[in-house]
C-alpha cells in the first residue's frame, strides 16, 4: 500500500489542472471559449482521471488496511503550530472520494450536453473543477486546517454556481443567501478548531483522535455542538436548511452534484470522521439524532406541497440528509455512510432526471416563442407537465427507478440504507435515554411513509396522466409535438446513475438477513470497509426485531407508494392536493409555507439588525471611527506638506540632511 | 597556480565584465542592437546560472583573503543578476517604444553589474570600494542616459553631486578603520582591542557611506528625484540590484568588520531605521506620480530592512537576505508594469491619475501589478508578507519590540499609497482615448515569472529560508 501513496496528491491536483487549464485559457482566449468540445472533455477527464486513480487504490487497500498520510510540504508554520498540506487515505476518506469522483465524472460528462447553449460554458467547467478540488481538500485533509480551507471553498464554489446565472436577481440572491447562512454555521466551525486547538495543541486528525482522552466532558459538548452547527449549515439542517431550496436557482447538473451527492454530505464526513469524539458524549448524540430526525420529518412536509420538481427535490435532500444525522445520532455511522453512498446515486440520477425534464420544458418554450407565440409558464411547474412518459421514455424509467429507491423498496439501493438507519434508531432506543430514541425512530418511519408518498407524487405527477400544457394554455395548444428526448450523453448517465440505485445497495446487506438461513454471516461488505475507521454502536436487539422492523419498513414503504398511486396516478394532481389542503386545513398551510422559517429569520434576525446598523453602528462609525481616522489622516498630510517643503530640488539643501544625519551619527558614537 | 584556480570563485564577474566589453565592441563595429541586445541577456543569463548553482556550493575567501564566495555572497550574486537579467530584458522594450533606444546601456548596465557582483563578495576595504565606487560611476551615467531628457540629466548631476559627497565620507571612515586598527581585511579590523576615537569616527563615517547607498533618511533626498528623472527601467535596476548589493556588503561589515560593536552601531541603526520607516511612508503618502511613490516605498523598505541590521543576529540576516530576494521581484515588477504604461504616452505619463481604468484594458498587467503592490503591502500569500514577518519575528527576538511596533504601524499605512494606485486602476473611469499595445511575449513572460516566484515564495517560502539559514555564520 505504502508505495502507491504517492499517488493520492495526484488525485487532488488532476482537478486544479483542470480548473487552471480551462479557466485561465478561457479568460484570456475567445476563440477557445467556443471549443466546448474539448473545454467539456478536459473537464470530464480532470475528474475522471482521479475517480480511476481512487479506485486504483481501493482495490489496493484491504478493509483492515492502515491510514496513510502523505504530506505535500509545510504550509504554515507558526512558534509551535504546524500544518502541513497533507492528506489522509482510509477507507473513509476512499470512500467520499469515490463518491465525489466518479459521480462528480458523470455528472461532468451529462453538463457537456445540458450546457451546450450556454454563453459561459468554460466558466461553469472551470468553476465545477474547482468545486470537485476544493470538496477532495475537504475529505482527504489529514488536519482540520485544510478540512476547512476546503469547507471553505466548496462553499464558493456553490456560492459561484448558484448565482451562475447571475444577471438575474433572484438567483444572485439565492446564492448570497447560500452564502450567509453558510458563513453563520463556518463561524461555529472556526470556533471549534480553535478550541480543539488549545486542548490538543494540534489540528491534525490522528493528534484530535489519539487525544479524545484529554477533553473534558463538556468540552467534548461544546465542541461537538459548535462542529454541528457548522455542519447544519453546510449539510441543510435545522436550523439553518432554509438555503438549500434557493439554491436550486443554479443549473440542474450544479443542484445534482453539490447540493444532493456531494457538498452537502460534508458535514455527515466530518461527524464520521470525528466519531470517537461525538461518541463521548450521550448528550451530544441525542443532540444530533433530534436534529436530523425534525429535519427529516420537517423537509418532508415541505415536499408534499411544492409543485416546482426542483423545490421537491430539494425538501427530499434536506430530509434524506437528516435521515443520515438521526444515524450519526444514533452512532450508526457506517449507517450514515452508507445512506450517503446509496443517497449520492439515486438523487444524482433523480436531479439529472428533473433536468432532462426542464430542458425539454424550455424547448417547448423555446419553440412556441418562435412561432410567433408569447407564451410563459414555467418550466419546472409540475402543474404544466404529466405524460411526459411517453415523449421522454428514457428518463421516464430511470426516474422512476431512482424514486423506488429513495422511496425504499427491496431490494433497490435506499431500501437497504434506510432500512439500517431505522433498525439502528430502534437499537439505540435500549440504550441511554431510549425513550427519545424510541419516539425519533416513530418520526423516522413516518417520514419514511412521506418519503415514498411524495416522491411517487413527484413522479406521476410528472410523467403519467396527459400532458397538461395544452390544456392550461390555449396558444400552447400541439404544444407535445415539441417534446423530445434529451441527447445521448445526458440519458447514458441516467442510466448509469439508475443501475446504480438498484445495485448499490448490495454492499450493505445486512449480515442477519443471510446469518438466519446460514447460521454466520459476513456480506455487510460496507461496514466490514468503514469498522477500522469510525466507532459505531453495538447491535443490541436479536435477529427477530430485525426481521420485523425490516418487514415493517417495507410494509410503510408501500403504503406510501399505494397511497400515492390511488391520488395521483391520472391527473389529479391539483384534485387530490386540494383534497389534502382540506382536511388538514391550517397545518397544510404552515408546511406549504414553509413553517415560515424565512419570515421568522426575516422578521427577528435580518431586520432588528440592520436597523440597529443604521441608527446606532452607522452614527457610532461616521461619528467616531471615521472622525478619528480623518484625524489621523490630516495629521499626516500636514506631516508630509511639512517634510515635502525640505525636497526642496536643490542639490545644497540635499547635503545639509547628510550633514545632519552625520552630525547625529558621530554624536552618538563618539559621545557616549 | 593557486590564484588561477581561484578565478572560479568570481566567474560570474568575469563573465559579465567580458561581456561588458564585448558589447562595447560590438556597438561600435557593428551596430546590431537585437545582437547587443542578445548578447548581453545571454552572458547574464549565463552568470545567473553559475551563480545560483554557487549559493549551493561550498564558501571560503580566495585572493589572499580579498573576496569572499558562495554561501552569502553568491546568494547577494544572484539578486544582482536577477535585477540586471530583467532590467536588460524589460529595458529593450521600454527604450524602444519611447524613442531613446541606444546600445550602450547594454554596456554600462554591465559593467555596474561587475561592480556589484565584486561588492556584494567583498572582504576587504579595498575591494569593497572598488565594488561600490564601480556601481555608481555605472548609475549616474545611466540615470542621465537619456540626454534629450532634461530631468534626467538634472537627475544624473544630482546624484553625481551627492554621490561623490558621500563617497568622501566612506573614504575617510575607510581610512581612519585602517588607521585605527592597521589592516583594511574586515576580518581584521574585528580583532581590534583598543577601540579609541579613530575607530568610532570611523565606524560613523562607514555607516554614513551605507546609509547614502541604501538611501536611510536622513541620506535619502537624491532618491525620489533621481528615481524619477531616469528611465523607468533603469529606475528599477538602481532600486533593486545595487540596493541589494549595498545591503548583503552592509551585512558583511556589519557583521564580520564590527561584531563588537554591535550594541553601538545598533542603536544608531535603530534611530535610523525609525527615521527611515516613518518619513519614507508618510512621504510616499502624499506623492500624486507613481515613479515617485516607488521612490519612496523603497525608502520605507530600507527602513524595514535595517530592523533586520539593527537585530544583528545570524536569524535576522538571513531574514534581511529573504526580504532582499522578495523586494527584488516585486519591485522589478512594479517598476516593468510602471514602464510598460509610458510606452503609450510618453515618459511623463507616470501620474496616479493616468492610470485610471488601465487595469481592464490589459487584464493579465493589471492583475500582475495587483499582485507586486500587495505583495509590498505585506499580505499573504505573496513573498512580501513571508520577508516582513521574518524580519520582524528576528527583531523581536532580540526585543525590538519598539521597531517592530513602528514597522507594522507604518506598512499598516502603507497599505494607502499602494492601494490608491490599484483603485485608480480599477475603480475609476478610463480615458478612452487610450488604447494599451499587448506587450511582447518576452515583455510579460518575465513580467509573469516575477508574479509567479512572488507568489511561489510566499506560499511556500520554507526551502529558501531553509537554504538561507545554512549560510553559517553568515559571515561566511
Amino acid at each position: 500500500m505504502d508505495t502507491y501513496v504517492h499517488l493520492v496528491p495526484w488525485i487532488v491536483i488532476i482537478p486544479l489542472v483542470g480548473f487552471l487549464f480551462n479557466g485561465l485559457f478561457g479568460l484570456f482566449s475567445e476563440s477557445f471559449q467556443t471549443r466546448k468540445t474539448l473545454i467539456g472533455s478536459i473537464a470530464t477527464l480532470a475528474v475522471f482521471i482521479p475517480f480511476l486513480i481512487a479506485a486504483y487504490l481501493f482495490i489496493l487497500m484491504q478493509g483492515d488496511s492502515e491510514s496513510v498520510s502523505v504530506s505535500l510540504f509545510t504550509w504554515i508554520e507558526v512558534g509551535d503550530f504546524s500544518t502541513d498540506i497533507g492528506y489522509r487515505l482510509d477507507q473513509l476518506s476512499l470512500l467520499m472520494v469515490l463518491v465525489v469522483t466518479g459521480v462528480g465524472a458523470l455528472i461532468h460528462f451529462y453538463s457537456i450536453g445540458y450546457m451546450a447553449d450556454d454563453e459561459g460554458f468554460w466558466k461553469f467547467f472551470s468553476f465545477l473543477n474547482l468545486f470537485i478540488f476544493t470538496m477532495l481538500n475537504l475529505v482527504l485533509a489529514d488536519n482540520m486546517l485544510l478540512l476547512f480551507l476546503g469547507w471553505e471553498g466548496v462553499g464558493l464554489c456553490s456560492y459561484l454556481l448558484i448565482g451562475f446565472w447571475y444577471t438575474d436577481m433572484a438567483k444572485s440572491d439565492a446564492a448570497k443567501k447560500a452564502f450567509l447562512y453558510n458563513r453563520v454555521g463556518d463561524f461555529a466551525f472556526l470556533i471549534a478548531l480553535f478550541m480543539i486547538f488549545q486542548v490538543i495543541g494540534s489540528l491534525r486528525f490522528e493528534d484530535i483522535l489519539n487525544g479524545t482522552n484529554l477533553f473534558t466532558g463538556e468540552q467534548v459538548f461544546i465542541i461537538g455542538l459548535l462542529i454541528l452547527i457548522g455542519a447544519t449549515g453546510k449539510s441543510a439542517q435545522i436550523p439553518l436548511f432554509v438555503w438549500l431550496p434557493d439554491a436550486m436557482a443554479g443549473p440542474t447538473p450544479v443542484s445534482a452534484l453539490i447540493h444532493a451527492a456531494t457538498m452537502v454530505t460534508s458535514g455527515i464526513y466530518v461527524i464520521s470522521r470525528l466519531s470517537p469524539l461525538f461518541m463521548l458524549s450521550a448528550e451530544l448524540m441525542l443532540f444530533v439524532a433530534v436534529i436530523g430526525a425534525f429535519t427529516a420529518v420537517i423537509a418532508a412536509t415541505i415536499a408534499l406541497t411544492k409543485y416546482d420538481i426542483k423545490a421537491v427535490l430539494a425538501y427530499s435532500t434536506v430530509s434524506q440528509l437528516g435521515f443520515m444525522f438521526l444515524a450519526l445520532g444514533t452512532g450508526a455511522y457506517v449507517a450514515a455512510m452508507f445512506h450517503l453512498v446509496t443517497h449520492a446515486f439515486f438523487k444524482a440520477c433523480l436531479f439529472l432526471g428533473s433536468g432532462s425534464v426542464i430542458h425539454a420544458m424550455h424547448h417547448v418554450e423555446n419553440k412556441l416563442h418562435n412561432e410567433g407565440k408569447k407564451v410563459h409558464f414555467d418550466p419546472q411547474d409540475m402543474r404544466f407537465m404529466g405524460g411526459l412518459k411517453n415523449y421522454l421514455p428514457h428518463t421516464y424509467k430511470t426516474f422512476m427507478i431512482a424514486t423506488i429507491a429513495i422511496a425504499g423498496i427491496p431490494p433497490l439501493a435506499g431500501f437497504f440504507s434506510k432500512d439500517e438507519i431505522l433498525v439502528m434508531t430502534f437499537n439505540a432506543g435500549m440504550g441511554a435515554y431510549g425513550e427519545v430514541y424510541i419516539g425519533l425512530w416513530a418520526l423516522a418511519l413516518v417520514t419514511a411513509f412521506m418519503t415514498a408518498f411524495y416522491m411517487f407524487r413527484l413522479t406521476l405527477g410528472t410523467f403519467h396522466g396527459t400532458f397538461r400544457l395544452p390544456g392550461k394554455i390555449k396558444e400552447a395548444k400541439d404544444a407535445e409535438k415539441y417534446l423530445h428526448e434529451s441527447p445521448f450523453t445526458m440519458t447514458s448517465v441516467l442510466w448509469v446513475l439508475a443501475g446504480l440505485s438498484i445495485v448499490g445497495g448490495f454492499i450493505g446487506i445486512p449480515n442477519f438477513v443471510v446469518s438466519t438461513f446460514t447460521g454466520t454471516a459476513d456480506v455487510n461488505l460496507i461496514s466490514n470497509w468503514l469498522d477500522h475507521v469510525t466507532l459505531n454502536a453495538d447491535l443490541i436487539i436479536g435477529k427477530e426485531v430485525e426481521w420485523l422492523l425490516l418487514f415493517g419498513s417495507v410494509v410503510i414503504a408501500l403504503l406510501g407508494v399505494f397511497t400515492a398511486f390511488r391520488m395521483y396516478d391520472y391527473n389529479q394532481l391539483e384534485a387530490s392536493d386540494a383534497g389534502i389542503s382540506e382536511k388538514l386545513g391550517a397545518i397544510y398551510q404552515v408546511w406549504s409555507d414553509k413553517y415560515k422559517l424565512d419570515e421568522i429569520y426575516e422578521g427577528g434576525i435580518v431586520h432588528p439588525t440592520i436597523r440597529f446598523s443604521d441608527r446606532v453602528l452607522a452614527v457610532f462609525d461616521i461619528r467616531f471611527i471615521d472622525g478619528f481616522v480623518n484625524a489621523v489622516a490630516s495629521i499626516v498630510r500636514f506631516i508630509g506638506g511639512v517634510m515635502r517643503y525640505f525636497q526642496t530640488g536643490l542639490v545644497q539643501t540635499y547635503a545639509y540632511g547628510i550633514v545632519l544625519g552625520v552630525i547625529v551619527i558621530v554624536a552618538m558614537l563618539l559621545f557616549r | 597556480m593557486e590564484s588561477v584556480n581561484e578565478l572560479v570563485t568570481i566567474l560570474p564577474a568575469i563573465i559579465i565584465g567580458f561581456a561588458g566589453l564585448l558589447v562595447m565592441m560590438l556597438d561600435a563595429y557593428i551596430e546590431n542592437v537585437r545582437l547587443v541586445f542578445r548578447t548581453t541577456t545571454l552572458f547574464t543569463l549565463g552568470a545567473l546560472g553559475i551563480a545560483i548553482n554557487d549559493m549551493f556550493g561550498h564558501s571560503g575567501e580566495a585572493f589572499y583573503g580579498l573576496i569572499t564566495y558562495g554561501g552569502t555572497a553568491a546568494f547577494g550574486a544572484v539578486l544582482v543578476l536577477i535585477g540586471t537579467l530583467v532590467t536588460v530584458i524589460l529595458s529593450r522594450d521600454y527604450l524602444e517604444k519611447t524613442g531613446s533606444h541606444i546600445a550602450e546601456v547594454y554596456s554600462m548596465i554591465l559593467f555596474g553589474t561587475f561592480g556589484m557582483l565584486i561588492l556584494v563578495s567583498a572582504n576587504n576595504l579595498v575591494t569593497l570600494f572598488l565594488g561600490i565606487e564601480t556601481m555608481s560611476i555605472c548609475l549616474y551615467v545611466l540615470a542621465g542616459l537619456v540626454k534629450n531628457e532634461k530631468k534626467g540629466v538634472e537627475a544624473a548631476l544630482k546624484y553625481f553631486l551627492l554621490g561623490a559627497f558621500s563617497t568622501g565620507f566612506l573614504l575617510y571612515g575607510m581610512a581612519l578603520l585602517y588607521g585605527a586598527s592597521g589592516s583594511t581585511f574586515l576580518t581584521d579590523i574585528a580583532t581590534l582591542d583598543d577601540k579609541g576615537m579613530i575607530y568610532w569616527a570611523g565606524v560613523a563615517l562607514l555607516l554614513v557611506g551605507f546609509f547614502f547607498k541604501i538611501s536611510a533618511v536622513p541620506f535619502h533626498m537624491w532618491t525620489p528625484d533621481v528615481y524619477q528623472g531616469a528611465p523607468t527601467t533603469i529606475t528599477a535596476y538602481m532600486a533593486t540590484a545595487s540596493k541589494s548589493a549595498a545591503f548583503v556588503a552592509f551585512i558583511f561589515v556589519l557583521s564580520r568588520a564590527l561584531p563588537e560593536a554591535r550594541a553601538e552601531w545598533g542603536d544608531v541603526i535603530w534611530l535610523f531605521s525609525i527615521l527611515t520607516m516613518v518619513i519614507g511612508n508618510v512621504l510616499a503618502l502624499v506623492q500624486d506620480n507613481v515613479k515617485r511613490m516607488l521612490a519612496y516605498s523603497s525608502i520605507a523598505h530600507a527602513g524595514y530592512i535595517l530592523i533586520g541590521l539593527a537585530a544583528g543576529t545570524d536569524a535576522a540576516y538571513s531574514a534581511v537576505l529573504f526580504y532582499l530576494f522578495a523586494y527584488t521581484l516585486m519591485n522589478l515588477g512594479a517598476f516593468g508594469i510602471v514602464a510598460y504604461y509610458e510606452w503609450h504616452k510618453g515618459l511623463d505619463f507616470t501620474e496616479v491619475k493616468n492610470y485610471a481604468g488601465l487595469g481592464f484594458k490589459q487584464p493579465v498587467m493589471g492583475v500582475l501589478m495587483s499582485i507586486f503592490l500587495f505583495s509590498m503591502v505585506g499580505i499573504p500569500p505573496f513573498a512580501g508578507f513571508i520577508g516582513k514577518y521574518r524580519v520582524f519575528a528576528a527583531a523581536v527576538d532580540e526585543g525590538l519590540i519598539s521597531l517592530v511596533v513602528v514597522g507594522v504601524l507604518a506598512s499598516a499605512a502603507s497599505v494607502y499609497y499602494y492601494l490608491r494606485v490599484l483603485i485608480n486602476l480599477y475603480m475609476h473611469e478610463s480615458d478612452p482615448g487610450i488604447t494599451l499595445i499587448r506587450p511582447g511575449v518576452l515583455y510579460s513572460a518575465t513580467l509573469i515569472i516575477l508574479a509567479a516566484l512572488t507568489i511561489y515564495f510566499g506560499v511556500k517560502p520554507g526551502d529558501l529560508t531553509n537554504l538561507l539559514g545554512s549560510f553559517k555564520g553568515i559571515s561566511y
